[in-house]
């Protein structure tokens, strides 16, 4: 306290600049911490084999060690758009499946306060937690049992239910900041629930559907336990499951080359993703853990 | 049940409304869960044939005594309290940077949840690349700033090859922690620190003070996500080492699949699910209670 009133002007301009100083190094920090695997990946898928395999590492390559070869090799050799496709299918169905269901169950938890709503809600907040591992069994013997292995229900079911406890807490915690006037106003002029949910509350909602949906989309996108157990038949399979079997395909010369190309042509669509909607997944996220 | 007043009319209308997530949701958690317990109880596996034949506890038993089991539960444990320590460190430091204005702070979130968006299977073998013994980056890093002499072994050594998991993981999940805390911060009434500032504090004792405590409830949740998450860390393992070498890095939900997947011994594996998925309900129990602890002492501290 003694000192404070002491400091000069210069003090004080000197001791922002030096806040100013931390905070740009410590973004510096979080932007390579979080981009580096990511370029290394990307270096490597462009460079040629004997630069890949050069010690010590090339860092700058020059013109003629750069080569699109390893995603021709990753597009010709390997039914890369065909994972590509099977992903996108199984997460899209999936997803619009999960705000189908899910969005109904959040209102009726959030606002139609019908019986055994808190034994609801206590339960999807316990589920929300398991692992896959835990469900893979059980879902396997269901699996076989309908006959539905090397099918796209046998991904599309399991990833609904599995996305459910997410979107249910997403949508609940939206469904109850809602005006409650416009709704009765609704019932006032003669709509029944299904109606007012429908022509009111369903446009008010699409912002919060959409911010589920995409959570729901990257989940089942990067699922990889059920889909590596349900489903063997080549042409079925889906990206993370394609790709990864790259690596593990060649015990003598593992090709580093097209998998760090496939890394790169697997992830574009979620980086792409991540560009768009940045502001939602982070609303997605926190509106499900923390109000959950 | 003869709908005639309006109340009774919205009520069936919510369960109808409400059912058709329910059965999805009993069909994909309920069951799996309440049929590991029942098969628990049987042994079915190739020595049966593969029929199922009640045993007791048999299972459970063989547990006790099953030293891959306890060597699984041990990296396990030793993997999540090792990455869950880092990511909470770090997910605080760069949601303190995140909160902080500055131009271009919409880009730099943006780049701060990639990892977290990312399939994990997919970058386990960025990062299996990454710390390769002849080619990786790790290496030639190292080598270049003098810290080795010559290049080292990462995956196929124990300790290192949990390392390197651990390095993964952490660079996957941070994100995650840092979305939640960030919502957390944000959340800090600004003049809490300026009434604080006044009283002559500086900023680390602002954090230990103020953030710290008025975090502590996000804190709680985020771990509780993550533990139930490394707990149950599966491709990360599989594709990064596989377990190896040697099993040093096998953890509970390798171990479980193989048992299933491999051995085909259903019975163990169902067992083996039964008592992950309690010390996960013990984890969930400890921590909605210190959830419900922390919400006191806040309000308490106003």
């Amino acid at each position: 306290m003694a000192v404070a009133p002491k400091q000069s002007a210069e003090g004080n301009a000197s001791k922002i600049s030096r806040k100013r100083v931390i905070l740009w190094v410590s973004i510096f920090l979080v932007v390579v911490f979080c981009l580096a695997p990511v370029l290394w990946q990307l270096l490597t898928s462009f460079k040629i084999n004997d630069a890949i395999s050069a010690v010590p590492n090339v860092y700058f390559p020059s013109f003629d060690q750069l080569t699109l070869n390893h995603y021709m090799a990753v597009f010709t050799g390997h039914p890369f758009a065909r994972y590509m496709f099977n992903s996108a299918f199984v997460a899209f169905c999936a997803t619009i499946l999960c705000l189908a269901t899910g969005a109904p169950a959040a209102y009726a938890l959030a606002r139609l306060r019908i019986p055994g709503h808190r034994i609801y809600v206590a339960g999807v907040l316990i589920v929300v937690l398991f692992p896959y591992v835990l469900l893979f069994l059980g879902l396997f013997e269901v699996v076989q049992a309908f006959g539905i292995g090397n099918n796209y229900l046998a991904l599309i079911i399991p990833y609904t239910g599995r996305n459910l406890p997410l979107t249910i807490l997403v949508m609940r915690s939206f469904f109850s900041q809602l005006p409650k006037d416009l709704e009765d106003s609704a019932k006032v002029d003669g709509y029944n629930t299904v109606q007012m949910l429908i022509r009111i509350v369903l446009p008010m909602t699409v912002p919060a559907l959409v911010t589920t949906g995409i959570l729901a989309f990257i989940f089942s996108w990067n699922e990889y336990i059920f889909a590596l157990t349900f489903v063997t038949r080549e042409t079925m399979k889906t990206l993370p499951v394609g790709i990864a079997q790259l690596g593990a395909q060649t015990v003598f010369e593992i090709p580093y080359g097209p998998i760090a190309a496939a890394t790169i042509a697997g992830t574009i669509p979620l980086i792409l993703l991540v560009l768009f909607f940045q502001r939602r997944i982070v609303q997605g996220l926190t509106a499900g853990a923390v109000k959950g | 049940m003869k709908p005639n007043t309006i109340r009774q009319r919205e009520q069936l209308t919510g369960w109808l409304l409400a059912l058709p997530a329910l059965l999805l949701l009993l069909l994909v958690f309920a069951y799996p869960i309440g049929r590991a317990f029942w098969l628990s109880l049987f042994t079915r596996n190739l020595g049966t044939e593969l029929q199922t034949v009640f045993n007791g506890l048999e299972n459970y038993a063989r547990m006790l005594g099953d030293g891959r089991f306890w060597s699984s539960l041990t990296h396990s444990t030793v993997f999540t309290a090792i990455s869950i320590s880092l990511e909470l460190a770090i997910g605080t430091g760069i949601a303190l940077t995140l909160n902080q204005a500055f131009r271009g702070r919409g880009l730099v979130r943006t780049v701060a949840i990639l990892p977290w968006a990312l399939p994990t299977a997919v970058m386990a073998l960025a990062w299996a690349w990454i710390f390769n013994d002849q080619y990786g980056i790790v290496n030639d890093l190292l080598l270049r700033v003098g810290l080795i002499d010559q290049s080292i072994t990462w995956l196929g050594d124990p300790v290192r090859a949990m390392l390197a998991l651990v390095v993964a993981d952490v660079w996957k999940t941070t994100p995650f922690i840092a979305v939640i805390l960030l919502a957390g911060l944000q959340a800090i009434p600004e003049d809490l620190y300026e009434a604080h500032s006044i009283d002559g504090a500086n900023p680390w004792q602002n954090f230990v003070k103020i953030t710290l405590p008025l975090l502590a409830p996000q804190m709680v949740i985020a771990v509780l996500f993550r533990f139930a998450q490394a707990f149950g860390a599966f491709e990360l393992i599989l594709v990064m080492t596989g377990g190896g070498p040697a099993g040093a890095t096998e953890m509970v939900s390798l171990y479980i699949y193989d048992t299933v997947m491999r051995y085909l011994d259903f019975g163990y594996g169902a067992a083996l699910i039964v008592v992950t998925f309690l010390i996960l309900i013990i984890a969930v129990a400890i921590a909605s209670f210190l959830i419900s602890k922390t919400r006191i002492d806040v309000t308490g501290e106003r």
